[in-house]
């Protein structure tokens, strides 16, 4: 029956695209297969689990729906833990093996830029839901990602800082891979958004007490503002510190800790920080004609009366699978370099992370508007406009 | 810089105090058995979570911690009866091994059966900070030094001067001879066990409301309190007691005068030194040669 369909629909076409689209619905019956690779188990299982159900839960919805040109999603997935090494064998299986058309994956930065190389020499469209820059920054001709940048978390806040005239700063942040991506994007940003960094300390992602560090930063003449960037409970027990210590100087935190694990594990020292984060978070508390308002809604509505409490990088799946089967809509079928070009063109879509504009120059395409500041009141998260 | 240096000791010896409770543990195992328990990390965590686990039933912190006390004593009993115990004649290094897979098992079932999250407890006596000379102290670094001193109180007098105590350290001494004399030892081994798991399983509660709790949470305290145990020497109970706070004390110091980034490098370096120059710790004199 599908494949009447897309035989009815190329035979209204003429010339070569009816050649090609006729070609193609000989195989129509054929599955589209997405590729995907993902850190379900281990020390990264917090990214893999929720991307892997969401990915999951859409690619049924898809289907449920007709598919995407008449034509079902199959999932390929392979778990690959934090290895970086299993993350190539599983790409490598995928294109050699099951054949996948395109491939989304890729939960932690290490394992992305794992096989960012074979996904550039194999040429095949990867989209990518890890968060650093490096990962199209230069760009890749393959390559994609829908996860915000730190740089973008960074500028969020430093704009909020300045906004409030709090242009001298103390830093302190994390020795873990996440701390130490946002402190170099960070101070790297920090001069042309005219923040000075006075105070730069740090803190081991399973220290107990962040008292010392503090006490030094404290004692730095003319900081106006504290900004703690990490993981974890690491933060949490800074920010306790932070008041316990009897400082009052506005407190800011970065998205690493934008859940409400924060605000339970800090308690009440969490009034008055601000951090940044994506509107997912903070779903329900979007004004009514906020663009991003329908689509995260819908997107918490459907994970969390399945799963339970939704997290961001459960977004991330949900954006680059929509983006994908945007693509393939656009591109007439899973014709590789049709596919990468149609995803390049990704334009106003909207997801979870924000609003996608990609082009040539820029695969994630997301600007500083991702970023909501948020600050914490009563327990509970404030939009602050 | 008073102030500030009042604030990093007081900092470090609470920290330090965690890292103590810690470095008793592995010493009661090591004493009984010559072994070193690297499951001891596991007691803390279990102390914590499964307090967590208690609090989220719905009942008040004294029956959660007691009932978490005994859970994390269960656990050391069981570890010593069902994997130490049939390969008690197995070598040092088994032993270890098998300590080793038994906090990976511990980990793992935590994992599954509680959860992943961070879980807080809520401080014994509230948050409000008392200052000392300008330096911020909380309550529950007073519940944390004040309850080490009293461990350390009840762990001399039991060593010293009960019928049990004195059991443990004759074994320790000369098992045969030990045996001879009509000490059971497997009940001392099991008695040993038990007592490293409340140990740690205090620590664990202590440490919860100040740096929440989580299944992975004994790895680097169990690292911290085997340096507090390397660094005192496991000579006598005072060995790990003093390299505790010691250590304690360096890292506050050197997060605070130095860089906190090389915090961790301060202390291990301070480690390495000791263990090059006084291979038995600090508190090490004495040439009776030890398998360990």
């Amino acid at each position: 029956m599908h494949a009447e369909c897309s035989r009815g629909l190329g035979s209204a076409l003429v010339g070569l695209a009816a050649m090609v689209i006729a070609a193609s619905a000989a195989v129509a019956a054929d599955p589209i297969r997405i590729g995907s690779f993902l850190s379900v188990t281990g020390g990264a299982s917090f990214l893999g689990d929720p991307e892997l159900k969401t990915l999951e839960m859409y690619i049924d919805k898809v289907n449920a729906g007709g598919g995407v040109l008449g034509r079902t999603l199959e999932l390929v997935h392979y778990d690959v833990g934090d290895d970086v090494t299993k993350a190539r064998t599983a790409v490598k299986r995928l294109i050699t093996n099951d054949k996948v058309d395109l491939i989304i994956g890729g939960s932690s930065t290490g394992t992305t830029m794992a096989v960012v190389p074979l996904v550039e020499k194999e040429e095949i469209p990867f989209i990518s839901l890890a968060a650093a820059v490096v990962i199209i920054d230069p760009v890749k001709k393959w390559v994609f990602k829908v996860a915000h940048t730190d740089r973008m978390a960074c500028g969020a806040v430093f704009r909020d800082m300045k906004k409030r005239g709090l242009n001298d700063i103390a830093l302190l942040s994390g020795t873990d891979a996440f701390g130490q991506s946002m402190r170099t994007q960070c101070l790297d940003l920090a001069g042309s958004l005219g923040i000075r960094v006075l105070g730069d300390e740090t803190f081991g992602p399973k220290d107990t007490d962040m008292t010392p560090q503090l006490t030094k930063l404290r004692s730095v003449a003319g900081v106006k503002a504290f900004f703690i960037a990490g993981f974890g409970q690491g933060p949490a027990i800074a920010n306790k510190n932070y008041r316990q210590l009897g400082m009052t100087l506005p407190l800011y935190q970065s998205h690493g800790v934008a859940s409400k694990s924060f605000i339970e594990l800090a308690g009440e020292s969490a009034e008055g920080v601000r951090l940044p984060a994506a509107a997912l978070l903070v779903a329900e508390k979007l004004r009514a004609n906020d663009p991003q308002k329908p689509v995260v809604t819908a997107y918490k509505t459907a994970y969390e009366s399945k799963f339970g409490p939704v997290s961001t990088f459960g977004g991330h799946s949900h954006d680059a699978l929509l983006i994908a089967v945007d693509a393939i809509k656009r591109a007439g079928g899973v014709d590789k370099p049709k596919l990468r070009d149609a995803i390049e063109k990704t334009s106003g879509f909207v997801g979870t992370a924000g609003i996608v504009r990609m082009s040539a120059a820029d695969h994630m395409g997301l600007d500083a508007s991702a970023f909501r500041m948020l600050e914490i009141r009563n327990g509970d998260w404030v939009v602050i406009e | 810089m008073g102030v500030e240096f009042l604030q990093f000791l007081l900092s470090g010896l609470t920290v330090g105090a965690t890292y103590a409770l810690v470095g008793l543990g592995f010493w009661i195992i090591h004493t009984a058995c010559g072994v070193i328990n690297f499951a001891q990390g596991e007691f803390v965590m279990l102390g914590g979570m499964a307090t967590a686990a208690f609090l989220g039933l719905g009942m008040p912190l004294p029956v959660a911690i007691m009932l978490a006390l005994a859970v994390a004593v269960v656990a050391g009993l069981l570890l010593e009866r069902l994997a130490v115990e049939p390969t008690r004649n197995g070598s040092v290094v088994t032993l270890i091994i098998i300590t080793i897979g038994a906090s990976i098992f511990f980990r793992g079932l935590v994992q599954v059966v509680l959860d992943k999250d961070f879980h807080p407890l809520p401080a014994f006596s509230g948050e409000e900070p008392i200052l000392i000379g300008g330096a911020a102290v909380m309550p529950q670094s007073l519940w944390v030094v004040g309850a080490t001193a009293a461990v350390v109180l009840g762990l001399w007098l039991f060593f010293e001067h009960s019928l049990h105590g004195k059991a443990v350290r004759a074994a320790a001494a000369n098992l045969l001879a030990a045996r001879l004399c009509g000490i059971r030892v497997r009940f001392v081994l099991l008695l040993s066990f038990g007592m490293s798991a409340l140990l740690g399983a205090i620590a664990g509660v202590l440490i919860a409301p100040i740096s929440a709790t989580y299944y992975e949470v004994g790895i680097m305290l169990g690292l911290k309190g085997f340096c507090a145990a390397m660094l005192g020497g496991l000579r006598s109970g005072w060995g790990p007691v003093v390299g505790g706070l010691v250590l304690g004390v360096v890292e506050a110091m050197g997060a605070g005068y130095l860089a906190s980034a090389y915090k961790d490098a301060v202390a291990f370096v301070i480690i390495l030194l000791v263990l090059m120059f006084m291979p038995r710790g600090l508190l090490g004199r004495g040439a009776r040669s030890e398998r360990v």
